[in-house]
């Protein structure tokens, strides 16, 4: 397909995919308990597929077709699942201790409004009156066993211990902004939705709704193996890290930056991304105009970690959506770098085949 | 009473940060108009509404103070499209990273407090609760327009909305002290089917976060014969648990120590006892950290009283409360505010006053 064809066919991110976004920013699906994404999903891709089946994690697992003979089979993954918290202490009077479920600083906790359970109860994490708290106290963090989760005295019986709860955060967008929990990995997943509808021809897509992402990419792993693609993209939302360096000097150890484009993966604690894979989404941004960022080499992971490495060894290359403050209870990303992952990816599919693997890694 | 509920609400989804109260005023204003004979505004921003007696004159007179600033934060500083900020009132810094803040400047912004990843932090913080001065406000624009919407000492408000859980409490912020601003309402409008022979002044104070200002000067003007600061006191809760907190939803409480006079707290004690209104005491063996703190000692000094209404999580977006201590306190003022004689203060003499308990 010539370059200015692809252009022209590239998806846009107008204000269907925002309020996309927003139901599911909006939705809790805490690791091991997705659900509510889960059903999300499946209704938005009614009549988008030729097939669909959730596997015995929870995965929803999507084949579209290609339009033509033997084509490359390329496997798209976002995480459903988020962050979150598990009651699992009642102590009456509506308290409850709670676990953290994937990685979140618990100096992110306090002060916070949460939801609980399938009712999506109200409730909030409080902290003791700075009045009653010492000058030394208030310089250590509150430690998760003195948090709880208080849904207010006698309204026990409507949740439970075992039940999940997450950050009450509802989506806005704020001027150029896009500002909602859980974005890692809406976004990813709104960005999959948007590929199903518009799937490039010469590919057949093998989307993988994951689970469990935040638990160590474990819908992933067996999604990698029943699905058994030629390469794999994974969606992500990676975090920024480009604030101010507290002594002023430039910073020069962000992660990524907003306003920059997506992030490419080369190298993450989990991953070593197919370089093959790399150089295909830089030349498609180079050619096309299309701005993109290198993620800097260092910590952190995505679904790729698993999926690379499952059967015989699956090219792998992660693509992030850069998002300031992932793992709290409000991530920021720019509407504009979303649009341009979206346009990255497709316009690389629209490029890629089989011709991928004349060269060795 | 949902009318009331819904003013509250009202009230705790405004700022009106220490020394901007114009927000909270307004409404107070608006709830109060009805159920006063007078109602002004003092030089400080005071809200005075009186509420004339049935006694002959000169009547006595009673001052309700509730405190109707809230805490906040204040811009210092601008960085690379983001904000800098210092407190208004005491704020702890554990509750501030994820905050969901209002900056008002050139118009009202939506915001978030930030903790930056410690590796960009100066090595004592890292691990820590950050101190207010490493972290930033950040409201999602980019930096130019930042810096034309923003001027340094602008007010950000705590951004959180009200929740109603169970067991009829309210969560929100800047319950302290607007609870008891309808605790003051609630009182007014049982006035109204009752007769008082004294004069009642319900007055919503300014600054009290800060410096008490509003307290120190609106019983100048009022000159009352005794004046009641309302205030929330440190409900039982995770973290707060020794003989300063109270139960919430187990009744108002009446202060026993040097900002309550004895003869004042022995009256509600016994209205209280009388009427079977579930309270507790409250032991403030220094002061009370209330507007009866200043009420006492302006002008000549003033008997004052100190009731409480239990509140969990203090100085958080998510301060906890019940609304039937609310209910409870109002229904003691106006039941106490009834059974003031004439000659009460005349019977007041510091040897008949009897430690209780």
């Amino acid at each position: 397909m010539k370059n200015e064809e692809i252009l022209s066919q590239i998806p846009e991110i107008g204000e269907g995919q925002i309020k996309l976004l927003e139901t599911l920013s909006n939705a809790v699906s805490v690791s091991g308990d997705e659900g509510e994404v889960r059903a999300i999903v499946m209704e938005a891709l009614k009549e988008l597929a030729d097939d669909v089946r959730v596997d015995a994690l929870g995965n929803v697992l999507v084949t579209k077709k290609a339009k033509v003979e033997n084509p490359i089979r390329v496997m798209i993954a976002a995480h459903m699942d988020e962050v979150g918290f598990m009651l699992v202490d009642d102590e009456g009077e509506g308290l409850f201790k709670f676990e953290i479920v994937g990685g979140i600083d618990n100096r992110q906790l306090v002060g916070k409004p949460v939801l609980v359970g399938k009712d999506k109860l109200p409730g909030v994490i409080g902290a003791k009156p700075i009045h009653l708290t010492t000058a030394d106290e208030r310089k250590n963090p509150i430690p998760l066993e003195n948090l709880r989760i208080d849904v207010g005295p006698g309204n026990s019986k409507k949740c439970k211990v075992g039940d999940r709860a997450t950050f009450a955060t509802r989506f806005e967008t704020w001027g150029p902004s896009l500002v909602g929990k859980a974005l890692d990995d809406r976004l990813g997943v709104a960005t999959l939705i948007e590929l199903l509808k518009h799937t490039p021809g010469n590919i057949e897509l093998l989307a993988a709704f994951t689970v469990q992402e935040e638990n160590g990419l474990r819908g992933a792993r067996v999604a990698a193996y029943s699905m058994h693609p030629d390469v794999a993209f994974v969606l992500d939302s990676t975090p920024a890290n480009d604030l101010p360096v507290w002594d002023e000097e430039e910073n020069a150890r962000y992660n990524v930056r907003l306003n920059h484009g997506p992030a490419i993966y080369r190298l993450d604690a989990a991953t070593l991304s197919d370089p093959r894979l790399i150089n295909l989404l830089t030349d498609t941004g180079d050619e096309l105009g299309i701005p993109y960022q290198y993620r800097q080499p260092g910590k952190g992971g995505t679904d790729a970690g698993a999926i690379h490495k499952q059967r015989g060894g699956i090219p792998s290359v992660s693509i992030s959506v850069p998002g300031r403050y992932a793992h709290t209870a409000v991530l920021i990303a720019r509407r504009e770098d979303w649009k341009n992952t979206l346009a990255l990816v497709y316009a690389t599919l629209c490029k890629i085949s089989k011709d991928l693997f004349l060269a060795d890694r | 009473m949902t009318d009331l509920k819904d003013t509250l609400k009202k009230l705790i989804s405004l700022p009106g940060l220490s020394g901007y109260e114009a927000p909270a005023r307004e409404v107070i204003a608006a709830a109060w108009q009805p159920l006063v004979d007078e109602i002004s505004v003092s030089p400080m921003g005071s809200l005075h509404g009186f509420r004339r007696g049935t006694g002959p004159e000169p009547r006595p007179s009673i001052l309700l103070a509730a405190h109707m600033d809230a805490i906040g934060l204040m811009i210092t500083g601008f960085q690379d499209g983001l904000l800098r900020f210092t407190e208004i009132g005491g704020v702890d810094p554990r509750i501030l990273p994820g905050l969901r803040v209002t900056v008002h400047g050139r118009r009202n912004l939506p915001a978030v407090v930030v903790q930056p990843p410690d590796y960009l932090l100066d090595p004592t913080q890292r691990g820590k609760s950050v101190a207010m001065e490493h972290l930033f406000i950040d409201t999602g624009l980019e930096e130019d327009e930042v810096n034309q919407l923003v001027s340094i000492g602008d007010l950000a408000s705590f951004a959180q909305e009200p929740l109603e859980l169970s067991g009829r409490t309210i969560v929100g912020h800047s319950l302290d002290n607007r609870i008891s601003v309808a605790a003051i309402t609630y009182c007014l409008q049982e006035l109204q089917h009752m007769l008082h022979a004294w004069d009642v002044w319900a007055v919503a104070t300014v600054q009290e976060e800060e410096t008490m200002g509003g307290g120190f000067t609106s019983p100048f003007k009022i000159d009352p014969t005794v004046a009641v600061a309302i205030d929330v006191t440190f409900a039982k809760g995770p973290g707060a648990n020794d003989w300063r907190t109270v139960g919430l939803c187990k009744g108002p409480t009446l202060a026993w120590g040097p900002n309550a006079h004895p003869y004042i707290h022995k009256k509600f004690l016994d209205v209280a006892d009388q009427l079977e209104i579930p309270y507790q005491k409250e032991f403030a063996p220094r002061h009370t950290g209330t507007d009866a703190y200043a009420m006492q000692v302006t002008a000549s000094g003033y008997p004052t009283m100190v009731i409480g209404i239990p509140l969990r999580y203090m100085h958080t977006p998510v301060e906890m409360i019940a609304m039937k201590d609310m209910e409870r306190a109002g229904r003691l003022l106006a039941e106490t505010i009834v059974r003031l004689e004439v000659d009460f203060m005349e019977k007041i003499t510091w040897d008949e006053v009897k430690d209780e308990e």
